[in-house]
């Protein structure tokens, strides 16, 4: 008996997972850099086997579907149609991080910037007889009140009577894209679309459309990460999400908490609507946030919830989308192509977290010697 | 410190992907064809014009560059503008009805690219846009010619004693109670009623374009309502394999739908955008002057049927044929209103909205010599009467 426990204390498993809190910064980078490398070539293998061209080719088709010819010396139009989508999903990003550091799970930023866009919208279509200035800043505050409210009803269901926010902000998503459906139907008069109107539109920013959503965007992003990092109210979603209980003992209201975070989160996302609707489309239909507030989700996870790692990701994921529909629209391939594109390269940007976070060793192989 | 660093490392990562990747640009034609496209090829709407925008390009010899998933925005004017900066392109076509304002937009702003847009309904009236046009189909010629298959096939059913001829109704499965959709259906009915003068016809509207399971459901209600024959204007396998599982005899539209349903396939017609393509080309090849607004028909190929399915009735194809070459020298027309009524009485006159304007007022004639002449004052349909024979269960305008 004694002799079966000492050779089952001998036996090490093959592979041992252990949590590790060592990892040198730079380190972690690499692997992350690795990861996104390892994503790419991957990609682009199964790219090279569904298009049948060279490897060089498929990225710089991606790169053509980003950035356009303008390493060709072509003009910048797709590099500020490629910052735009960025600093759209960063907008929506910014929005979901105050609530997901708190740990609530804000999963309705879609709808709170739909609702934004609709806000400015109804400003912009029903407003008559007002001074172009105020009519362009009723429009954004309309917006941003709407985006707000939609991330306040949620808030307060949780606050008062422990809703489960996930659920209840996801249903809310639907409730939007109904209510802009219906208005789309009324202000269309049964056509499905909406003719772009320039009343209480934003302002153009030297003949460039994209400029001031860039700029806005910018601007939310530092103002956000200094909230976060050096406010009062920032530290108090801080300690909120690691421990309610905590928050309670050091005085802190909790509720409060939570309602004034997911203002500020809907807001962010409402503001994005009004970008988007404000700024450039000038109309408005069931698609015009097009699921980016769903991405932005994932992208606030993978930025650390950093608002300047999250603006790289950002990017990187703009990139993957923008040069994945390139690729698919010049040999013909179906819009799953670019999912499977993005889905495999954020596949290893996830997974790779998982090898920072732990440290994974392999069993010596020592030949044993068995009696 | 760190962070900056993480945030320089992560752009490097994007842009230095940029910067190794090889100049691949292939080589360039005289001509380059930008597309539009709402879905792709996924949807059969979208196929049946990606289909023909290559076959299209191929035959002319130019440059085809697509762009596929564009929604009905400002996304659509952004394709525009990047297809003509970035790709060059020296024509921009776009096929879905939303996509006209976006457009026009883009067009207004670049003058020397030529704008054609399928289904579209403002050029004829944007006369300061040169640069802009609409294209569509006589594409009831083609409903009608299936309406005489179904006929044919009914007129078999009352002579072999399966059904009498007051039992001989259809089923219609619409889309929205639009003019696009109750001018298809109308020339769908006449066509059956020119074999089958007794036939009946109720009408149901899913209120979507594309709901596969509402229009199931939709098709078999009407065949519980004594449908005896299915056809629809939608673009989903719903109605086909209701059919197919009822055993329903059915019209499907813009493409066989044969291999699926081979028991109940009759024939379906379809718009062929190959001609339009071509002459699009072609007039920009030879520095001509494209139409402001274009409608092709039986005679220039754009109307066309598919192949017809094993069970239809004896003598179908020869009866079609006849039929075929009276609706091209003009001595069959459609809406000749000495072949329907409306409330009991014949059709004198009638004003259509052709013109888009906010009020949709009825601002032109649309009867001439007892003839309601569809497709002729601008491309897109604007048969829009409710006539006698055909039962609309149900409406649908989009709310």
């Amino acid at each position: 008996m004694a002799d079966v426990m000492t050779k089952k204390h001998t036996h090490e498993p093959a592979i041992t997972i252990a949590k590790r809190d060592d990892l040198v910064w730079w380190k972690a980078w690499l692997i992350r850099l690795a990861a996104i490398l390892i994503g790419f070539l991957l990609m682009g293998f199964v790219s090279m086997m569904l298009t049948k061209v060279s490897l060089g080719e498929v990225f710089s088709m991606m790169i053509r579907g980003a950035f356009g010819r303008l390493f060709e010396g072509g003009k910048a139009t797709m590099l500020w149609k490629f910052l735009q989508e960025t600093a759209i999903l960063l907008c929506l990003t910014l929005a979901v991080t105050p609530a997901f550091r708190m740990k609530f799970w804000n999963c309705g930023a879609e709808g709170q910037a739909l609702m934004g866009g609709l806000g400015a919208m109804i400003c912009m279509l029903e407003l008559d007889g007002v001074t172009p200035w105020l009519h362009t800043v009723l429009a954004v505050v309309l917006g941003i009140v709407f985006g707000a409210v939609w991330g306040l009803i949620p808030a307060l269901f949780k606050a008062w009577y422990g809703t489960n926010e996930t659920l209840f902000t996801l249903m809310m998503n639907y409730v939007a894209t109904q209510l802009v459906a219906y208005y789309v139907l009324i202000a269309s008069k049964g056509l499905t679309v909406i003719r772009p109107v320039e009343t209480g539109a934003l302002p153009v920013l030297g003949n460039q459309k994209f400029l001031l959503n860039i700029l806005v965007v910018a601007v939310t992003m530092v103002v956000l990460f200094f909230y976060l990092k050096y406010s009062k109210q920032g530290y108090e979603i801080a300690v909120v999400g690691e421990s309610q209980n905590t928050a309670r003992y050091i005085g802190i209201n909790v509720k409060k908490v939570i309602i004034r975070t997911m203002v500020i989160s809907g807001a962010i996302a409402g503001l994005a609507g009004v970008l988007l609707v404000a700024g450039t489309d000038h109309s408005i239909n069931t698609h015009t946030v097009g699921g980016l507030g769903f991405t932005a989700i994932m992208v606030s996870w993978l930025g650390l919830f950093n608002p300047y790692i999250m603006a790289a990701m950002s990017a990187l994921v703009v990139f993957l989308n923008m040069g994945a529909a390139k690729v698919a629209d010049t040999f013909f391939l179906n819009s799953s192509y670019a999912d499977i594109v993005a889905g495999v390269v954020i596949l290893f940007v996830v997974g790779c977290e998982f090898f920072i976070r732990y440290s994974v060793k392999f069993r010596h192989t020592k030949k044993e010697a068995r009696s | 410190m760190k962070k900056i660093l993480a945030l320089l490392l992560a752009v490097v990562m994007v842009f230095g992907l940029a910067a190794c990747a090889g100049n691949g640009a292939g080589k360039e034609e005289d001509l380059v064809v930008g597309f539009i496209f709402l879905h792709d090829e996924q949807s059969t709407y979208d196929k049946n014009f990606i289909d023909a925008a290559k076959a299209a390009c191929e035959s002319t010899g130019v440059k085809m560059v697509q762009k596929t998933q564009i929604p009905e925005s400002e996304a659509c004017y952004d394709a525009a503008k990047e297809l003509i900066e970035v790709e060059g392109c020296d024509i921009i076509f776009a096929d879905s009805f939303g996509h006209e304002s976006f457009l026009m937009k883009a067009a207004k702003e670049y003058p020397d690219v030529e704008f054609c847009h399928a289904t579209g309904t403002q050029a004829h009236t944007a006369t300061d846009l040169k640069n802009f046009h609409n294209a569509f189909a006589h594409i009831y010629q083609g409903r009608y010619l299936a309406g005489v298959v179904a006929g044919l096939k009914l007129k078999e059913m009352i002579d072999s004693g399966k059904i009498t001829a007051a039992q001989a109704k259809m089923g219609y499965v619409g889309a929205f109670t639009f003019a696009e959709v109750m001018s298809g259906y109308t020339s769908f009915y006449l066509g059956a009623k020119s074999i089958v003068p007794e036939v009946k016809m109720d009408v149901r509207f899913t209120g979507s374009w594309y709901d596969e399971q509402l229009e199931k459901q939709a098709a078999q209600s009407l065949i519980d309502g004594g449908c005896v024959l299915i056809s629809q204007h939608a673009d989903s396998m719903g109605a086909p394999t209701a059919c197919e599982n009822a055993k329903v005899p059915n019209v499907s539209y813009n493409g066989s739908t044969n291999a699926a349903c081979p028991e109940t396939f009759l024939v379906s017609s379809r718009i062929n955008w190959v001609p339009y393509f071509e002459y699009m080309i072609n007039q920009v090849k030879n520095d001509a002057e494209i139409a402001i607004d274009w409608a092709g028909d039986l005679k220039n190929g754009s109307v066309a049927l598919t192949e017809l399915g094993k069970n239809v009735a004896a003598g179908t194809a020869e009866k079609l044929a006849t039929v075929e070459a009276g609706l091209k020298d003009g001595t069959i027309n459609v809406f000749d209103t000495a072949n329907f009524t409306v409330k009991g009485e014949k059709l004198t006159t009638y004003m259509a909205d052709v013109n888009t304007d906010a009020d949709f007022a009825k601002d032109t004639e649309a009867i001439e010599n007892g003839i309601f002449y569809e497709s002729k004052h601008r491309s897109g349909p604007y048969f829009d009467i409710e006539i006698d024979g055909i039962t609309l269960l149900d409406r649908n305008y989009g709310e």
